[in-house]
């Protein structure tokens, strides 16, 4: 790590902030609470054409044949496209590269993009799209991940003939298995042993602006393409890779972007062909998928089947915890290599394990592709833990909160896995539920029908290595400096909604004591600005952030030097802020920060600096140690207050209380509303929505009609509780809010649930149906009532 | 975004207007009101008329007005939001007002009409769909294909009834004013529903003008019941409708109909005759509401034609006759949760 990757915890200026730390409103708030905010689908280019695809109506299928001619032959039509025009495949992880912009002669999924038209307008193109004749042999299909592990035929992505002679991997998409300390030695000696299984159904992410893509090719060959993506510069790569066109002849622009969470982190088929089909009909293309094709694109939450195992000691502390889980991957890889160890990665904080082991498998299913969403890989792990963790404390008396704080593996320490913790803010985060949730007053003691939970958690703030291996800075920054007093900051940033932008223009006007008004912000241009690698793994603000302080304090030390030539005096005595420049000394030497850039021209010429972000070897020493490495973890704990409706089987979640350590809030304003955004969208999961393929392998309901996320009305009440540790790596001190607070929601819940009237949902998601067989399972047993009530188990 | 259909569009502003075009264009014409459920039916492709006809501008169809006999006549395009707002419809007929709050979410109904919810088309998880998902699943017998995915092997529509106004409407003997070039009929609501989820109405190519709501006796109480996932948006997983005439403490006449289990909204069984004569706050008044509680768990039978899990909405609309009965009678309705 080198030297420019650490800032300090500190203000830069003994003044203290007086940028950060600050509500400072987002840059864009305005213009997109206005309408004026320009997004993928607001761009309108002369003489565009419109893109719609042909999707699959079979889950697992070969194309014998695809007849286009009647669709090529019509008016307006300008272009067909099928999957001989992209033999290249593609994958956001290279070493897993297994899809097609447009399918290879198989389709495996319902919805699996075949074909795709280019018209003059979107019905002249969607009546094309039904002309296309398509002949299929149809072939088994997988909807069930158990049956696809036990079956192995037909492979959904089919191994040559001579590598099955090797190993027929069957249809698992990836198998980890990895074991630190001696587990079963763990379990021996601990005084009580808690197995039991826990089911998470999947979900998707609703992002309310549909994916969009609009390309076009410049005269002198140019291919721009302006796509609603949170990672950029994989979007650039992908391009050059499945195009065969050189990087540098393609630019790729991310407009505002309505909500990503995950699912804008792979490259998709609308941007390789809105593409192509500018490079061959020499208009500008655009696509606009609906939101059924949305659902189809998913990469949402991996429906995971989990087997947790968990000894602990009379006095509550673990012993071992073994895990197996099988993952439901979908029809493609896409992150499923990184999602399998995060399943079993990043559950060895906040809490000390002693010894941990686990086995995870992801298998292919004739369904649409899994992905990475909000918490990627780790939320269903945490919520099968996190339950069990509980019902070892009420087997062993001891109170949740209390049993969480006993396991706390505290800070500056390493996890099991060998991962490094710097800062730990977890014990404060449980002093914080607990007092503001009122805790000791509510668990156990709350009337029939209602209670309280809790549920801890821990997430990365950055991985420590690129998808791609390669030694350069995983973030960038340029600062230009304008005489006008404006410096302009070029940021390879996604801003996806989370604020990115707003963040970097408050850091270089913290730093060059700058009115944040005077710094504006170009980003996710690929011909505008230095290389970052997206928005996704919460890497931005610890990442991102350090190479901001990074390149503006680089620019500071030019404009203070200038500045004290010209007045003659050490440049220590000169100071910025508040858009002035003065000297400590003497006060009556003030001059407007204008003023000092020009006094910095004049002295370096024109003006500039760039800065950079580079993590710190990390990560175990074992095949896959380096997964799940980041330089910094953040840490949650929740508490929810629920009421059970014991006739109906409807749990209403009325409070919750979310307690973060996010190193420094920058920004408490944005950071609260992460911390909000992120239990909502635990608890819209946890309660109603669910990616449901029915049986003839569709989805049973891809529209925000049926697809159920909760309203305004189905919102509890949501208390942010920022926790600020000060992560001596993170920039300022900061660390990941935007995906950590989720992961708590979920089993908090069914905690709550359990306090309210003693059943545990080990089944998500906690539907009504669900309840209420537990209620009547519970009223069974209650003449032999040593036996703890389970929900009936989905088959 | 999905696509409407092309369509030519029509904008009368008399009655007399719209029924000629409906006359001209017959079976390729339809209505529209307030387009909340035809405009996404048509995208998903479930109606393509060649001829919209708007009843946007035409006059005398919207707005309420109160009869010297307490009777009520609410005209078909009267937004959603105003007949659950509406002081007149809200003392009048509470049911009817509570139902019409609970339509969809709050943009919906103030564009939602009253004759609009009156006149929804039937809903089944296998039919509201798009075009390509009702493709790839082969379509089904409501439209574009021959099975059913709700009772497999079925003869019949199962499409379930979803519009809350229907049983509250039924509950308190509504009538409703259809019209056309040269036909003008009265017809109690009852006799407007037909057992087959394709068409669930006895009325086609007819202009539906008016809702006339008698007068209600004096000791009228009235509630709606709503199942549904969330607090807003959703159709019915289930609904229920509940007058009680109360004199003196005793009930003098009763009705309760259910609406979101198959084709046609239903009046429940033996309600009438069980609850007509018992007197309040009495355990002859427990023993009755169990008795029709009872009756409804053996007459509600939803079915996985609308979405959401059956068994438990079987478990759950007799909960909520109960609860709607009481709520009528405390006049704390609706019932919804939230």
């Amino acid at each position: 790590m080198a030297a420019r990757d650490q800032h300090g915890k500190d203000a830069p200026w003994k003044e203290g902030f007086r940028v950060i730390g600050k509500p400072n409103p987002k840059i864009d708030g305005l213009a997109k609470a206005t309408g004026a905010a320009v997004y993928a689908d607001d761009i309108t280019l002369p003489g565009m054409l419109h893109v719609k695809f042909l999707r699959s109506p079979h889950p697992h299928a070969n194309i014998r044949s695809i007849d286009a001619s009647a669709a090529v032959a019509m008016d307006g039509v300008h272009a067909v496209l099928t999957g001989d025009d992209f033999p290249i495949k593609y994958g956001v992880i290279p070493w897993t590269p297994d899809e097609n912009a447009l399918a290879d002669g198989r389709v495996r999924f319902i919805g699996d993009e075949v074909a795709a038209v280019a018209a003059v307008d979107e019905d002249t193109a969607n009546r094309a799209v039904r002309a296309i004749e398509v002949e299929y042999e149809v072939l088994e299909h997988f909807l069930d991940p158990r049956e696809a592990l036990a079956k192995k035929e037909p492979q959904i992505h089919e191994q040559k003939p001579e590598d099955k002679a090797k190993r027929h991997r069957g249809n698992v998409s990836k198998h980890v298995a990895l074991d630190f300390g001696d587990v079963d030695g763990g379990l021996e000696r601990a005084d009580v042993v808690m197995s039991g299984e826990y089911y998470f159904h999947g979900s998707t992410h609703t992002a309310i602006e549909p994916h969009c893509a609009v390309a076009e090719v410049a005269p002198d060959g140019l291919l721009t393409v302006w796509s609603s993506t949170q990672i950029t510069h994989y979007v650039h790569r992908a391009l050059s890779r499945v195009l065969e066109l050189p990087a540098s002849r393609i630019r790729v622009i991310q407009p505002n972007l309505g909500g990503a969470f995950g699912g804008k982190s792979d490259p998709f088929a609308l941007e390789f062909v809105v593409a192509k089909m500018a490079m061959v009909t020499g208009r500008p293309c655009k696509c606009l998928w609906t939101r059924e094709e949305v659902f189809y694109a998913h990469r949402g939450r991996h429906p995971m089947r989990m087997n947790y195992t968990t000894g602990a000691t009379k006095d509550g502390k673990l012993t071992a915890v073994d895990a197996k889980i099988l993952i439901d991957g979908g029809s493609y890889s896409s992150f499923g290599l990184v999602t399998t160890y995060y399943s079993g990665q990043l559950l060895t904080g906040p809490y000390n394990f002693p010894a941990y082991r686990y086995d995870s498998t992801r298998v292919f299913t004739n369904k649409p592709p899994c992905g990475p969403k909000r918490g990627h890989g780790s939320v269903q792990p945490r919520f099968a833990f996190e339950v069990q963790l509980d019902q070892i404390a009420t087997k062993l008396g001891i109170d949740p909160i209390e049993i969480r704080r006993k396991n706390w593996q505290g800070s500056g320490t390493k996890t099991v896995n060998g991962q490094r913790i710097t800062s730990s803010g977890f014990h404060e985060c449980l002093d914080e539920i607990q007092r503001a949730s009122d805790w000791t007053n509510k668990r156990g003691k709350l009337p029939a029908g209602r209670g309280i939970g809790c549920a801890g958690s821990m997430y990365i703030s950055g991985t420590n290595y690129p998808v791609y291996p390669n030694d350069m800075p995983q973030a960038g920054i340029q600062l230009k400096v304008d005489r006008s007093g404006m410096v302009m900051v070029f940021t390879g940033g996604n801003d996806i909604g989370q604020g990115s932008n707003s963040l970097v223009r408050d850091i270089v006007a913290e730093e060059l004591g700058m009115n944040p008004k005077d710094v504006r912000v170009v980003a996710a241009d690929t011909d505008l600005c230095p290389v970052d690698l997206g928005a996704y793994s919460s890497r931005v603000t610890f990442m991102v952030g350090n190479a901001a302080i990074d390149a503006a304090r680089k620019l500071r030390k030019l404009i203070v030097q200038a500045v004290a030539e010209a007045w003659e005096v050490d440049e220590k005595r000169v100071r910025m802020g508040l858009g002035e420049v003065f000297d400590e000394a003497d006060r009556e030497k003030v001059i407007p920060t204008k003023k000092a850039f020009e006094l910095a021209e004049v002295r370096w010429d024109t003006l500039g600096s760039t800065g950079s972000y580079n993590t710190p070897k990390l990560g175990g020493d074992y095949r896959g140690g380096t997964i799940g490495a980041s330089p910094a973890y953040s840490f949650t704990a929740h508490a929810v207050e629920v009421a059970v409706d014991e006739a109906t089987g409807r749990i209403t979640v009325e409070n919750c209380w979310i307690a973060h350590d996010c190193g420094r809030a920058l920004n408490p304003m944005l950071v609260a509303g992460q911390m909000e955004g992120s239990a909502y969208m635990g608890l819209a999961e946890a309660i109603m929505e669910h990616h449901y393929v029915n049986r003839f392998g569709l989805h049973s309901g891809p529209s925000l009609l049926d697809y159920r996320i909760p309203t305004s009305v189905d919102t509890p009440e949501l208390h942010a509780l920022i926790v600020e540790s000060l992560d001596p790596e993170g920039p300022y001190g900061a660390k990941e809010a935007g995906e950590g607070p989720l992961h708590p929601s979920i089993p908090a819940i069914a905690n709550a649930v359990f306090d309210a009237c003693g059943i545990w949902l080990t089944e998500l998601p906690f539907n009504q149906g669900k309840v209420l067989k537990a209620l009547r399972a519970k009223k069974r047993a209650a003449a032999a009532p040593d036996k703890i009530a389970v929900a009936d188990k989905e088959s | 975004m999905l696509r409407l259909p092309q369509f030519d569009l029509k904008t009368p502003t008399t009655v007399d207007e719209v029924c000629a075009l409906m006359t001209e264009h017959g079976e390729n014409a339809m209505l529209v009101a307030g387009g909340t459920d035809l405009l996404p039916n048509m995208k998903h492709e479930l109606f393509t008329p060649d001829v919209v006809v708007s009843l946007a501008d035409v006059e005398g169809l919207n707005g309420i007005t109160e009869h010297a006999d307490g009777s009520l006549t609410i005209g078909a395009t009267t937004p959603l939001d105003t007949v659950a707002t509406d002081e007149r419809v809200l003392r009048r007929a509470p049911a009817v007002a509570q139902a019409a709050g609970l339509v969809a979410g709050p943009q919906l109904r103030r564009m939602g009409t009253l004759g609009g919810n009156v006149m929804l088309d039937t809903r089944c998880q296998w039919y509201n769909q798009t075009y390509f998902w009702r493709q790839a699943l082969g379509f089904c017998m409501k439209k574009d294909g021959t099975v059913c995915h709700v009772v497999q092997g079925g003869s019949k529509c199962v499409a379930a009834a979803s519009n809350d106004t229907a049983p509250a409407l039924m509950s308190v003997g509504a009538e409703l004013e259809f019209r056309t070039s040269d036909t003008e009929r009265r017809l109690p609501i009852d006799k407007l529903w037909v057992a087959d989820g394709i068409h669930n109405k006895d009325s086609r190519g007819e202009l539906l003008t008016s809702v006339h709501v008698p007068a209600q006796r004096a000791g009228h109480r009235g509630a709606y019941g709503k199942l549904r996932e969330r607090g807003s948006i959703d159709f019915p997983l289930f609904g229920v409708a509940v007058r009680l005439d109360v004199e003196h403490g005793t009930i003098v006449d009763a009705a309760a109909a259910v609406v979101a289990l198959q084709a046609r909204p239903l009046h429940l069984k033996k309600f009438r005759e069980t609850m007509t004569g018992v007197t309040l706050d009495t355990p002859e008044f427990e023993t009755a509401l169990g008795k029709v509680v009872d009756a409804s768990y053996k007459q509600c039978r939803p079915m996985p034609n609308i979405p959401g899990d059956e068994e438990w909405r079987r478990e759950v609309a007799p909960i909520y006759v109960e609860r709607t009965v009481r709520a009528a009678l405390d006049g704390t309705g609706p019932v919804h949760h939230v």
